[in-house]
């Protein structure tokens, strides 16, 4: 397969990925935003978010201060700011563009379509529809997925998307757990609130039943960053993503990639056989930051061995 | 269902001038008459909603870059009777043949040349000339695999020639998604008539290519070569690669080493034998035309000069379709092949010589003038549809560099029923069928019709608001 069509088929699933976990933050927010909190704590959250996904700067370039609407607006429906959901939506459509002869074209028309249906929603909508813009770009990637997986050849072609999905959302995850750790209400430093702000957590990523049904204890900060990292049978999890990459890195092996398929068992090895408590001695966000930093490095050998070198595009 | 007329002075497709159907179309025009309106109307709008989600966009230079248009497709189809589509494809393989000839024959010794039957210095100083290709042989001396003829029909009915395409035509993927909406939104239609089928296309074009391989290579890689997504015609390249199975690949996926073309792929380099180019001469390797252009591949016009890789359409194609080399073509017929031509040219004046240009100067309101490197439908003059103004303003022009243009007569373009706003109506069309050139040459029977909306129009080009029509080749 052209490196380039490896490229674009990663890039398609990283931005589809994006364009969910995005999603699924905000809708994290937009249910903490039913809850009783005193607006510095609304705040906080917003910025915890803004700080993880690394938009602080640009965000307070073009909107001035934080207000959860601008915020919103700005992660949701700038098509200016290229790491929007919307945008993300449009990038993933114009990468599946570029190899639409490698795709089915089911998974091009999917695409497409989400696409076209996504020039619809801006920050002039209501209120009231903003959770069913969330809904939607969430059933829209797991439509994407089930078509990927109902109609894509086996092959290389499959393997390289699955690589972009799965390195994405373990980076996803861990800034959703990032950002809760930043919040002081997710620390617990803001009494009272605490166990239900993880609460909203695990239902924006829809882990909450499963939580109830492997933990059956009450939701802890830790245990729910314990579950969103560790368990390799939760999709969602780090773990899990992990999993999944060296999987799919062993499938596409090539003369060179010997090293990078070493690093990604290392950092697998990790959450296969490390402790949570030990692994986050140094306080989660201090792991996670270091975690992020491999992922980079896993990231960016990848685009060396197989796709379009960083740099030279 | 709306009655439709004919267009003063113009040859209808389907319908006599006393406005019933002509034999071959009658019961296509029964079951027309017998459609709801509500059903037509409902099958359009289907239609347009099956092209967005597939994405068969083009995209318009000028416009907002990255948008993306709909060529309109209109649902009631050109329809040629089977006769008339032998002699019409008798014509366009003579054709061919005689512009593969004359382009072997420009690169090599030049005999009509030296004969007297060209000026020497119209083909040699023109631009599209490439004095790189001279003394090249290439596989089975073939140089326009792909030619898209362009082809009218004057008001008297006759079919003549309006423009030949030897570099990049495109549209071919038109012709292949029109048939596909027409079978899927009116199936019962194809049960009805002996439609001749077009689906054969990318099997015979790649044949085609494999069979052009450099010697010796035995199971030759072919590939697609495109100038990237924000290409116009992107949609048909990734179209035809998918169809024929082979790579779609740009300029930056290529390299040469040791005059051997390779693609970057996920296992490493691999071998190229056949470059299928959907890009201009002038963007294929930036050492040896455009050093500006990041399109195209270093070193790679060394390798094809080598003989190690080939590339189609070839290089310095463009020299036998200028419009100021299409007044000739008639007499390459002659020439090469030693036959009186099946189809005629459209009467063209050359405003190089003092004769035509004073002929031309004295009838601007009644003629169309061409630039003579102009494409797409810009850079012309209709008369008749002109204002006084932008006649004068066109004048200047062509007083200024008389050799830049041609001129022919305004035709009265056929017409066939088109849907449009107010229900049918006869709109002028054109018609370009694709002759593929390998062991021998081939013409899937059709083509791409393209039509003038815009009531009155001749300019059927997409990029001003043309549509197309399903063409139908119907045996008897």
């Amino acid at each position: 397969m052209l490196s380039r069509t490896a490229d674009h088929l990663y890039w398609m699933s990283r931005y589809l990925e994006r364009a969910e976990c995005l999603a699924r933050m905000l809708d994290a927010h937009h249910k903490l935003a039913m809850l009783p909190r005193p607006p510095e704590a609304v705040l906080q959250g917003w910025t915890a978010t803004l700080v993880s996904l690394g938009m602080q700067q640009t965000f307070l370039e073009k909107a001035g201060e934080v207000t959860p609407r601008a915020a919103f607006d700005y992660i949701a429906f700038d098509r200016e700011h290229l790491g929007s959901i919307v945008s993300c939506l449009r990038s993933a459509r114009e990468n599946a563009r570029a190899v639409r002869g490698t795709v089915t074209s089911d998974v091009w028309e999917t695409l497409n379509s989400t696409y076209l249906e996504s020039r619809a929603f801006n920050a002039t909508m209501p209120e009231s529809g903003r959770g069913e813009f969330l809904e939607w770009v969430k059933y829209r990637a797991y439509l994407t997925r089930g078509v990927s997986a109902g109609t894509m050849v086996r092959d290389e072609a499959l393997w390289f998307s699955r690589i972009g999905t799965f390195l994405e959302r373990a980076d996803a995850t861990s800034r959703l757990l990032e950002a809760r750790w930043r919040d002081p209400g997710g620390r617990g430093e803001r009494l009272g609130t605490e166990t239900s702000e993880w609460a909203v957590l695990l239902r924006a990523m829809s882990a909450f039943e499963t939580y109830r049904r492997v933990t059956r204890e009450a939701v802890t900060p830790k245990r729910v960053t314990e579950l969103l990292l560790m368990r390799d049978d939760l999709p969602q999890s780090v773990h899990r993503c992990l999993s999944e990459l060296f999987g799919n890195l062993q499938a596409v092996a090539n003369a060179q990639s010997a090293e990078t398929l070493r690093r990604c068992g290392e950092l697998h090895a990790q959450f296969l056989f490390g402790r949570f408590e030990e692994l986050c001695a140094d306080g989660v966000t201090t792991f996670i930051d270091r975690f992020q930093e491999r992922l980079r490095d896993l990231g960016a050998r990848i685009a060396d061995d197989f796709l379009v070198p960083m740099g030279t595009k | 269902m709306l009655k439709t007329q004919t267009s003063a002075g113009a040859y209808d497709e389907m319908l006599e001038a006393d406005g019933t159907p002509r034999p071959h179309c009658r019961r296509y025009w029964n079951w027309l008459e017998e459609q709801p309106d509500e059903r037509l109307a409902h099958k359009r709008a289907e239609a347009d909603a099956l092209f967005h989600r597939v994405g068969i966009t083009f995209a318009v230079y000028g416009e907002n870059a990255g948008t993306e248009r709909l060529i309109p497709f209109d649902i009631v189809p050109r329809i040629i009777p089977v006769e008339e589509w032998r002699v019409l494809e008798a014509g366009l393989k003579q054709r061919v043949r005689a512009l593969n000839a004359f382009i072997r024959d420009v690169y090599h010794e030049q005999e009509i040349l030296k004969a007297g039957k060209i000026p020497v210095e119209q083909v040699l100083t023109n631009a599209q000339y490439r004095p790189e290709m001279q003394a090249i042989d290439l596989p089975a001396g073939i140089y326009a695999h792909i030619a898209g003829i362009d082809v009218v029909r004057d008001g008297k009915g006759q079919f003549c020639v309006l423009e030949d395409n030897l570099r990049v035509p495109s549209g071919v993927s038109y012709m292949l998604e029109n048939r596909k909406m027409m079978a899927r939104l009116f199936p019962e239609l194809f049960a009805q008539h002996p439609v001749e089928p077009v689906e054969q296309y990318p099997d015979i074009l790649l044949e085609n290519l494999k069979s052009v391989a450099p010697e010796g290579v035995t199971d030759p890689t072919v590939v697609l070569m495109t100038p990237g997504a924000y290409n116009s015609a992107y949609f048909e390249h990734a179209f035809l690669a998918q169809q024929m199975g082979i790579e779609l690949v740009e300029g930056q996926d290529l390299f040469v080493r040791d005059d051997v073309v390779y693609m970057r792929t996920t296992k490493g380099p691999e071998r190229v034998d056949v470059i299928y180019r959907r890009i201009d001469d002038d963007f294929v390797d930036p050492l040896a035309f455009r050093p500006d252009s990041a399109l195209g591949v270093p070193g790679l016009l060394t390798a094809y000069r080598a003989g190690r890789v080939t590339i189609a359409n070839a290089v310095g194609t463009g020299v036998a379709d200028d419009k100021s080399i299409y007044p000739y073509v008639p007499d390459m017929v002659r020439f090469y092949l030693g036959e009186e031509p099946l189809l005629a040219n459209v009467p063209t004046w050359v405003l190089r010589r003092p004769d035509d240009l004073a002929h031309v100067l004295a009838n601007l309101p009644e003629l169309v003038v061409k630039e003579v490197h102009g494409a797409g439908g810009y850079g012309m003059l209709i008369g008749p549809a002109s204002t006084r103004q932008q006649i004068e303003d066109f004048r200047k022009r062509i007083i200024a560099n008389p050799e830049r243009y041609i001129a022919q007569p305004t035709l009265a373009l056929s017409t066939s029923p088109t849907f449009v706003a107010a229900g049918l109506a006869p709109r002028h069309i054109d018609l370009r069928p694709f002759v593929l050139s390998g062991k021998e040459i081939t013409v899937v029977p059709g083509g791409l019709t393209r039509v003038a909306l815009r009531e009155g129009s001749l300019v059927v080009n997409s990029s001003q608001g043309g549509g197309t029509k399903d063409t139908w080749v119907l045996g008897s």
